[in-house]
């Protein structure tokens, strides 16, 4: 404790850190101090001036009164923040903010739950002495997600501070001098950070506001329900803030573990999904083509009778990796018990021969905390930001303290620190891959591994990271992560070899960035076809999500997912799928896909109006309730499957609560730990050709990732609400013979589709980036896999 | 970390060589070698002020993102200093600058006068330009020359104890 240093604040003596501000101390005691640019997250900028408080060190009083953000502790310090002169600062501070400020509480969407307001109050005048001319500050259209009455603001720099520091883009700024100062984008450009919405958590006052909930309601009509995210793989606590059974608003719940007190833009604006008009509300049945509403008891019973008029092999299963661990887990106790194995949430993947050698249960191999401590990250095959946005925050956190981030990918992807990008199209990424092993002077467990090793010539750039990997390793600070695009390689297997290789190698850590928010939770649910319940090794695996339908099945059971979104390959989806003899799709929307190719539509809950678990990516289980009730005659997932599996005359399906169930998965995963090596020896695989054949590179947009972020309706509206286009470098366009902005179409086997082309070097030479899981994408093929491209006609 | 004690670093693999001239390059380049080369976004002042110079006197949204690739910084920043500072103009201007400070010494010796002189001889209001595109007059805050109030700038130089005869006589000049 020989750093710790004794202050005295309101009389009460307080321990601090040496270097800490008063406030930071006083916050920690309990000792209320106006404030309004201070905040905890963010540097201290001392431009509000709220925060004066009256101090003395060694019997010798400071000669004006001190801000609290900005001074730092000492040993004896004696500070008074109730007293005459700390008042009468305070008091005096208040009243030159309030002097241009317009006052329009009764109009403002901060009404009630406003910094400035509950301040003012405390320390504000009933009258007025300021009789000039308040000022007046033009609006400006942040977008689609932020609304502003940049009249309110009162310059506290927050928003300003957050783009420089968090978001690390600059798009807000202070402009002009004195009177002239205002905060804006100064070229009237949209906000489109991809965590730009923290700004109006962290905005004291009604400047800047959520636009999809403006004049909706009033904060103190609403009920907060806790709830976590279902969309990447963090888990982000949530808020969700209810009146009269609707989702208004959500808000991050503080937790420094998971999501410190940040939240993504998707996790706060997808509840808007929720009460989109394309929400399936009845159950349904198609008869001769045309979808007709039926009742529960029906519906249950036409599925039950379905499902037995097949035999158990026939039947296949493909599950969203965003269902509850008790969805999951009920799922495959259903199909297991009907006799198909053939169950799996990994719908994004192509490549399963690593299946049989795979870790048991991986992970991402370091808790969310721990990543900012890595000194070498190494990432492969990810687009970050999109995939997990405050993962993405946090290596940028180890990037400006000092970690050298590599990213090996199909694109260029834009990271807002500094990095090392190694980006080749599918196929030579992997002898990319193989040059940092050969620099790291590997030779290779498996032929194939050594043969591209044996193709790799390592430069200076594979030699210098191959340094850092090493120098890392010393104090266990090595990370290489495996991102979504990774997994939707055709050669998965070969990319997962090689990581493994250069980790053991370099004695660094592996770890998966599993894409979303209970990939790592299907494992112990038991939701994939070569797992069993609590991860356990299944010798004799059921089909997986592609064998599925490579050799089709007879019925289908898909859960939450859009066959012409959600899968790797949407056109051979859709095939298999139209054949069959029997689809039942419970779901929680209705898409064109589903109406056109499902038989029965069950209606099921959406996120917040269900209780389950998601187990993050660093294998923490996060429970939560239902906010709200689901729309019409939808019903909890889970409680769906227990009358299923009761009217199937299964065993194991009386539970009375979803506690119960929770219970029962908690026992059973109570010695389940994860581990990202691989159980056995990789098989032998063949090296693909690596010619300059044109490959596809389909990576899914931020807001295409789940039916309910592809429902909501201002989150598509953003410049990050990608749509189709193919994406070629200038010389590929050129020896193809494509202008910028002209229509091709696209050919994938027999898939097609038309689309624009856009000239960008953000692509390699060999590779077309044509988004995924958008309009316009639904009669693809597999999002990475050869492709041929012809100028449309007409 | 904070960005006043850290650089907020833009790295840009734009070709630096189609910006500005050669001989603008070079001045700017000077500028850049009196600071440490990781606050190489030191030198945005007097970037601006040569890049400014070089364009009649006034700035444009191109010419400060040029500026911000140039010097590797947030175009954001270039924005806030541009806009921060009397001498920069984001507006075009005439060929000559009448700056009359209007800082508390020189009001008080009289620079509302030649302000209102100005205005009635001329027709120039602070922020205009003359007809003839002559000149432009700028209302500043302080020169700091209070010891010889009231104090005018015109371009870069200088001129002190005015009174609207003295003025006249320097506007008159100009070309």
């Amino acid at each position: 404790m020989s750093d710790k240093i004794t202050l005295e604040i309101d009389g009460r003596s307080c321990k601090a850190a040496l270097g800490e501000m008063i406030i930071a101390v006083a916050d920690r005691e309990g000792i209320a101090i106006p404030r309004f640019c201070y905040h905890p997250k963010l540097s201290v900028a001392a431009n509000c001036r709220m925060c004066l408080v009256e101090a003395e060190q060694g019997g010798r009083p400071f000669p004006k009164p001190v801000p609290a953000c900005a001074t730092p502790v000492a040993d004896g310090m004696k500070v008074q923040t109730r007293s005459h002169k700390a008042l009468e600062a305070q008091r005096g501070t208040m009243e030159f903010l309030l002097i241009n400020h317009p006052l329009d509480c009764p109009i403002c969407d901060q009404g009630g739950e406003c910094e400035l307001q509950d301040v003012s109050m405390g320390y504000g005048e009933d009258i007025s002495r300021f009789s000039e001319r308040k000022r007046v500050v033009q609006d400006e259209d942040l977008g689609p997600l932020i609304a502003t009455e940049m009249t309110r603001c009162i310059h506290c720099t927050r928003c300003v501070r957050f783009g420089a520091e968090i978001a690390g883009v600059r798009e807000l700024g202070a402009t002009g001098r004195g009177e002239e100062m205002r905060i804006g984008t100064f070229t009237a450009q949209t906000v489109q950070h991809e965590l730009s919405g923290n700004i109006i958590d962290l905005c004291p006052v009604g400047a800047l506001t959520s636009k999809p909930y403006r004049f909706s309601a009033r904060a103190w009509e609403l009920t907060e329900r806790d709830s976590i995210s279902p969309h990447d793989s963090v888990g982000a606590n949530l808020q969700l803030h209810v009146r009269r059974n609707q989702v208004l608003r959500v808000h991050p719940r503080p937790n420094e573990a998971v999501n410190e007190t940040w939240i993504s833009d998707r996790d706060r604006f997808s509840y808007q999904g929720l009460n989109a008009a394309e929400r399936l509300d009845q159950p349904m049945v198609k008869r001769n083509g045309v979808w007709h509403d039926i009742d529960w008891t029906s519906a249950l019973k036409l599925a039950a009778d379905g499902l037995r008029a097949v035999e158990g092999d026939t039947i296949g299963c493909l599950v969203s990796p965003r269902a509850t661990l008790e969805e999951q887990f009920l799922l495959q106790k259903l199909l297991r018990a009907l006799g198909s194995g053939h169950i799996d949430s990994r719908l994004r993947q192509q490549d399963f021969r690593g299946d049989a050698s795979d870790p048991q249960r991986p992970w991402l191999g370091v808790s969310i905390a721990e990543l900012e401590q890595q000194k070498a990250l190494v990432l492969i095959g990810s687009d970050l930001r999109a995939e997990q946005p405050l993962l993405a925050h946090r290596i940028r956190k180890a990037a400006l303290a000092g970690a050298q981030v590599s990213v090996f990918n199909y694109f260029n992807v834009e990271l807002t620190h500094p990095h090392q990008s190694f980006t080749a199209p599918p196929g030579c990424l992997l002898v990319e891959l193989a040059a940092l092993a050969a620099a790291l002077e590997l030779r290779g467990s498996s032929d194939a591994v050594r043969e591209l090793i044996g193709l790799a010539k390592p430069e200076d750039a594979h030699h210098a990271l191959a340094q850092q990997l090493r120098a890392a390793r010393n104090d266990g600070n090595g990370l290489i992560l495996l991102g979504a695009l990774a997994e939707a390689d055709p050669d998965y297997t070969l990319i997962k070899a090689l990581a493994e290789a250069i980790a053991i190698g370099s004695g660094v850590r592996l770890g998966y960035l599993p894409s979303a928010a209970n990939s790592t939770g299907a494992a112990l649910a038991g939701a994939l076809p070569h797992r069993a319940p609590a991860g356990e090794v299944l010798e004799t695996p059921g089909l997986n999500a592609r064998e599925m339908l490579t050799s089709p099945r007879r019925a289908y059971l898909l859960w939450d997912i859009d066959p012409a979104a959600d899968v790797l390959d949407p056109a051979l989806a859709q095939v298999a799928l139209s054949d069959a003899q029997l689809v039942v799709a419970c779901s929680s929307f209705r898409t064109p896909a589903l109406e056109q190719h499902a038989h029965l539509l069950l209606p099921i809950s959406a996120f917040a109006e269900t209780s389950g678990t998601f187990v993050n990516a660093e294998g923490r289980w996060q429970g939560f309730q239902g906010a709200v009730a689901p729309p019409g005659e939808a019903r909890p997932g889970w409680k769906l499957l227990r009358v299923l599996g009761n009217l199937l005359e299964l065993e194991g399906f009386a539970y009375d609560s979803a506690r119960e169930l929770r219970t029962e998965l908690e026992t059973l995963c109570a010695n389940s730990s994860f581990d990202n090596s691989a159980r056995a020896l990789r098989p032998a695989l063949k090296v693909p050709d690596i010619d300059q054949q044109l490959m596809r590179v389909g990576q899914v947009p931020i807001y295409a990732s789940d039916m309910l972020t592809r429902h909501a309706a201002a989150l598509q509206h953003t410049p990050l609400g990608e749509s189709i286009a193919v994406h070629l470098h200038p010389e590929q366009a050129g020896e193809l013979g494509f202008a910028h902005g002209e229509r091709v179409s696209i050919r994938q086997g027999d898939a097609t589709a038309t689309a624009t082309v856009v000239i960008t070097d953000s692509v390699p030479k060999g590779c077309a980036r044509i988004p995924a899981a958008v309009p316009g994408s639904e009669t693809l093929g597999a999002q990475i896999g050869p492709v041929a491209l012809t100028k449309a006609r007409g | 970390m904070s960005f006043r004690t850290a650089p907020l670093t833009v790295a840009r693999d734009a070709d630096k060589s189609s910006l500005f001239t050669d001989d603008i390059r070079a001045a700017i380049d000077r500028e850049i070698a009196k600071y440490p080369p990781e606050w190489k976004q030191s030198a945005v002042m007097p970037t601006l002020t040569l890049v400014q110079d070089a364009n009649g006197g006034s700035l444009t949204r191109e010419l400060m993102d040029a500026v911000a690739a140039y010097l590797d910084m947030p175009a954001m920043s270039v924005y806030e200093v541009a806009s921060f500072y009397g001498m920069y103009d984001l507006e075009p201007v005439g060929r000559h600058k009448v700056c009359v400070c209007n800082s508390i010494s020189c009001m008080l010796n009289g620079s509302e006068e030649l302000i209102d002189h100005v205005r009635e001889r001329y027709g120039v209001a602070p922020g205009e330009t003359s007809e003839d595109g002559r000149f432009t007059l700028k209302e500043f805050e302080c020169l700091g020359a209070c010891k010889d109030a009231p104090a005018v700038l015109i371009d870069k130089v200088y001129h002190e104890c005015l009174t609207p005869a003295a003025l006249d006589k320097l506007i008159d000049v100009l070309d």
